[in-house]
């Protein structure tokens, strides 16, 4: 049974740090879509991050958070929008300036408000949109197996954990079976069939990068009121970046995308786990391979593994009609 | 007389200091094929694209069936009737057939119903006009004239009365054009409108009933298709007599100049593009390479001229070897005499937002007449683009104006002057008439036909079965990267069109 326990703790894990990266993957995935490429849901993640945990410190309620990490979210979505969609801008230098307006003023404005060296005051738990506990979970806990299975693994995780699997299925439906996603779809592969059929492109591609910074207001959220009591400094550590990697191994899709979010959050679980524990034949690994290993695998898996990856065809293209 | 289908009064359009349409007045009869023709850069696509509301006039009415319309966006377009099917189609390449029918005129948040029913009502289109299509296919893997039938049923499924194809049989075969005649003729009957656009007089003779003649942004007149000619059409879209046949001197070739033998070529995804092909270029003719877009022309065309490698396979140059599997150099090519005008003058032939005179002598940068020491030769350099456009009569006369400033066949004749004023002894020319007027047309084919005359050896590959048929000494017909048939000049188009279908192919290569 200690295998065991240990394979149940490690998955919990792996959960619980594929969330953020599953909600942000799904965020760019709406935006990719509609052929707006995104390369600053890092900088939303960051900045809702530290809406969540300002409002969050100064309220103490953890829903006033998450609605001003939305809100900013969405704010900073809207100007990666307002650049790339109505100005024809360049979309990778949009978003590298999301990103760094973000890290930039959270922690500006951070030491101005709390003067805490950038991070927001830790927390009470009533702030935070802490751990749900699932009915019958503790009835089950002693079950062997399935009851361990059910009250450790699916319960007693953040409901931000239950909103981002939930919306892979939730994002599959979208893309799939509505006429927002088949029209989404068809905007980022060829905008000029969607005016002509007489849709405006731009409304399109707008909607889109809205889905993404609420959802990215979302990741944000997790990061500081649920996996943490507050805000840190750059604590979205790259996520953004990977959550990205995630998406084009996924190829753009949903349901793949989030085994992609389940491999890279295995892969963190794993060399946090691993970490001071001398591997069989191999001895004692510098803690700063394991913790490079995610990063590793990511550059190993998009340089060969997955054949190739087609992103949408219009994608990163500003939409111009002729002439 | 009942409503004409479409009136359209004083319509003017601006881009810019481009005047494209200059108080167009055009009454276009329910019920009728009615034609428009022009050069390109006439300004049918923007009247067009006016109508269909894609750009908005300056001044001027459109009245749709006798109202008075206010054609604001494509949707308004299509809620009055007025269906079109561009010239590059608007279909999302990885989408089904029906997905791209419905898009836009979905009618429900949920695809379930609306899909059901778009399926049921793409069968009665189907069976009602012979429009057969798997609705389940994938885009990219139909046929360039099952996308336009697609790109019908798009505008049909919208309750279009009113139906616009601007420039339709560019990417198809002749026996395909056909085809889509005798659906168009099948519209008419139900009584649909059809305005075809189109440069192909010979398209407009077969099919139309009235026919309207577009120059330089103006209508200059409206005929009714059985009461002219034409040569009386040609002299009114260029504004002059155009001699429409080219003349030519019997052909006196001399020794083999160019010769391919066994060429394989692969693309990036390994797929076959060019298979086993041989053929020989003589000094003195014209070879030209008939076929549908998409059949290996492209990529034989860039393996000979250094710019591809090839699987597998020699080519000689005037008996010496290039090495095309692999090291084979453009540069280096140009210098042993070889020239080549690309099938492509924007994305190969030219930089577009370069000067003329800079473009006039790209690839030859490096010839001493254009440096002094290390540096370039600013002054010979533009006194020998100065030259080159007295002689080709490019237009207008600017050698500091930028090349994208320049119209389509002005574009066309910095590419020919520049590859046609190295003297080559073997002229590699690809589509030297794409988006090219008549006016320039006739020249470039007059210039093709002195090289050959001077003991040149020109390949010539074109997908202008006109083209290829007046110009060439042979014709040989390319079909799924093969060589399926060779042919003198005075091949039918029936004989070739079957050849570059394919049809003919198994029994040519048995």
């Amino acid at each position: 049974m200690q295998l065991f326990d240990t394979l149940v703790f490690l998955l919990d894990s792996t959960v619980r740090l594929s969330v953020p990266l599953l909600l942000a993957a799904l965020a760019g995935l709406y935006s990719e879509r509609s052929g707006v490429f995104d390369i600053g849901l890092e900088g939303k993640m960051l900045a809702g991050a530290f809406a969540a945990g300002a409002a969050a410190a100064v309220t103490g309620s953890a829903w006033v958070g998450l609605i001003a990490a939305v809100a900013i979210s969405l704010l900073l979505s809207l100007v990666h929008g307002f650049a790339s969609i109505t100005h024809r801008g360049n979309q990778i230098v949009s978003g590298v300036a999301i990103n760094f307006i973000a890290a930039g003023s959270t922690i500006i404005l951070g030491q101005a408000w709390f003067s805490q060296g950038g991070r927001t005051p830790l927390l009470s738990d009533d702030a935070r949109l802490g751990a749900i506990r699932l009915p019958f979970a503790e009835a089950v806990a002693d079950v062997p197996i399935i009851g361990q299975i059910y009250s450790d693994l699916l319960s007693g995780h953040s409901i931000l954990a239950y909103v981002a699997f939930l919306m892979v299925p939730f994002t599959w439906w979208v893309l799939f079976r509505t006429r927002f996603g088949l029209r989404l779809r068809a905007v980022g592969e060829n905008p000029a069939a969607v005016d002509t059929a007489g849709i405006s492109v731009a409304w399109l591609r707008y909607r889109a990068v809205m889905c993404t910074g609420i959802l990215t207001g979302l990741a944000g959220t997790y990061l500081a009121l649920s996996q943490n009591a507050g805000f840190v400094k750059d604590m979205t550590a790259g996520r953004g970046f990977i959550a990205l990697a995630a998406l084009i191994f996924a190829k753009w899709r949903p349901v793949p995308v989030m085994f992609a979010c389940l491999l890279f959050g295995f892969l963190d679980a794993f060399s946090i786990r691993i970490q001071g524990t001398p591997l069989p034949f191999i001895g004692q690994v510098p803690v700063q391979f394991m913790q490079a290993l995610p990063y590793i695998l990511t550059v190993v898996l998009l340089a060969g593994f997955i054949g190739q990856a087609i992103p949408p065809r219009a994608g990163g293209v500003p939409y111009v009609k002729e002439r | 007389m009942a409503h004409a289908a479409i009136e359209l009064k004083g319509i003017d359009k601006s881009f810019g200091s481009v005047h494209a349409n200059r108080n167009i007045s055009l009454t276009i009869p329910a019920g009728t094929i009615h034609g428009i023709i022009g050069e390109n850069g006439a300004g049918k696509s923007t009247l067009m694209s006016i109508l269909y509301g894609f750009y908005q006039a300056d001044r001027g009415e459109i009245f749709v069936k006798g109202e008075r319309a206010a054609i604001l966006s494509s949707s308004d377009a299509i809620a009055r009737g007025i269906g079109m099917v561009h010239q590059h189609f608007m279909l999302v390449h990885n989408f089904t057939v029906l997905e791209n029918v419905i898009l836009g005129a979905e009618g429900e948040p949920l695809l379930k119903t609306s899909i059901a029913k778009a399926r049921s009502e793409l069968n009665r289109l189907e069976r009602d006009y012979g429009l057969e299509v798997d609705p389940d296919a994938i885009i990219e893997d139909l046929p360039v004239g099952l996308q336009q039938r697609v790109e019908i049923l798009k505008a049909l499924y919208r309750g279009a009365e009113i139906l616009i194809l601007d420039e339709p049989t560019g990417v198809l075969t002749p026996a395909e054009a056909d085809h889509l005649f005798r659906i168009l003729l099948q519209l008419k009957k139900e009584g649909k409108t059809i305005v075809l656009i189109t440069h192909k007089l010979r398209e407009i003779m077969a099919v139309t009933d009235n026919v309207s003649v577009m120059r330089q942004g103006a209508l200059v007149a409206t005929r009714k298709t059985a009461e002219t000619t034409v040569e009386e059409l040609a002299e009114l879209m260029v504004g002059r007599r155009v001699l429409l046949r080219v003349e030519k001197s019997p052909v006196s070739a001399g020794d083999v100049l160019l010769s391919v033998r066994n060429l394989t070529v692969r693309d990036s995804r390994g797929v076959t593009m060019v298979d086993g092909v041989s053929f020989d270029v003589r000094a003195g003719e014209i070879v030209g390479i008939a076929g549908v877009a998409g059949n290996g022309q492209t990529e034989l065309l860039e393996t000979i001229t250094g710019i591809r490698e090839a699987a597998s396979g020699s080519v000689f140059l005037a008996g010496r070897p290039v090495a095309v599997t692999g090291g084979a150099d453009p540069a280096d090519l140009r210098e042993r005499g070889m020239a080549h005008v690309p099938e492509d003058r924007h994305h190969m032939g030219l930089v577009l937002p370069f000067e003329e005179n800079e473009n006039a002598i790209l690839g030859y940068h490096r010839q001493k007449k254009y440096l002094k020491g290390p540096f370039l030769d600013i002054d010979a350099i533009r006194q020998d683009a100065r030259e080159k456009i007295e002689k080709y009569d490019i237009r207008p006369a600017d050698c500091r104006l930028k090349t994208a400033n320049f119209s389509g066949g002005n574009q066309q004749k910095i590419v020919l002057s520049r590859e046609m004023e190295q003297d080559p002894d073997v002229l590699i020319v690809g589509q030297p008439t794409r988006g090219v007027d008549v006016g320039a047309i006739e020249f470039i084919h007059r210039r093709l036909v002195e090289m050959r005359d001077k003991g040149k050896a020109v390949l010539l590959v074109s997908v202008e079965l006109d083209e290829i048929r007046s110009l060439s000494d042979r014709i040989l017909v390319m079909f799924s990267g093969r060589i399926v048939g060779e042919r003198g000049p005075d091949a039918t188009e029936g004989e070739l069109g079957l050849l570059m279908a394919g049809v003919e192919g198994k029994e040519a290569a048995a």
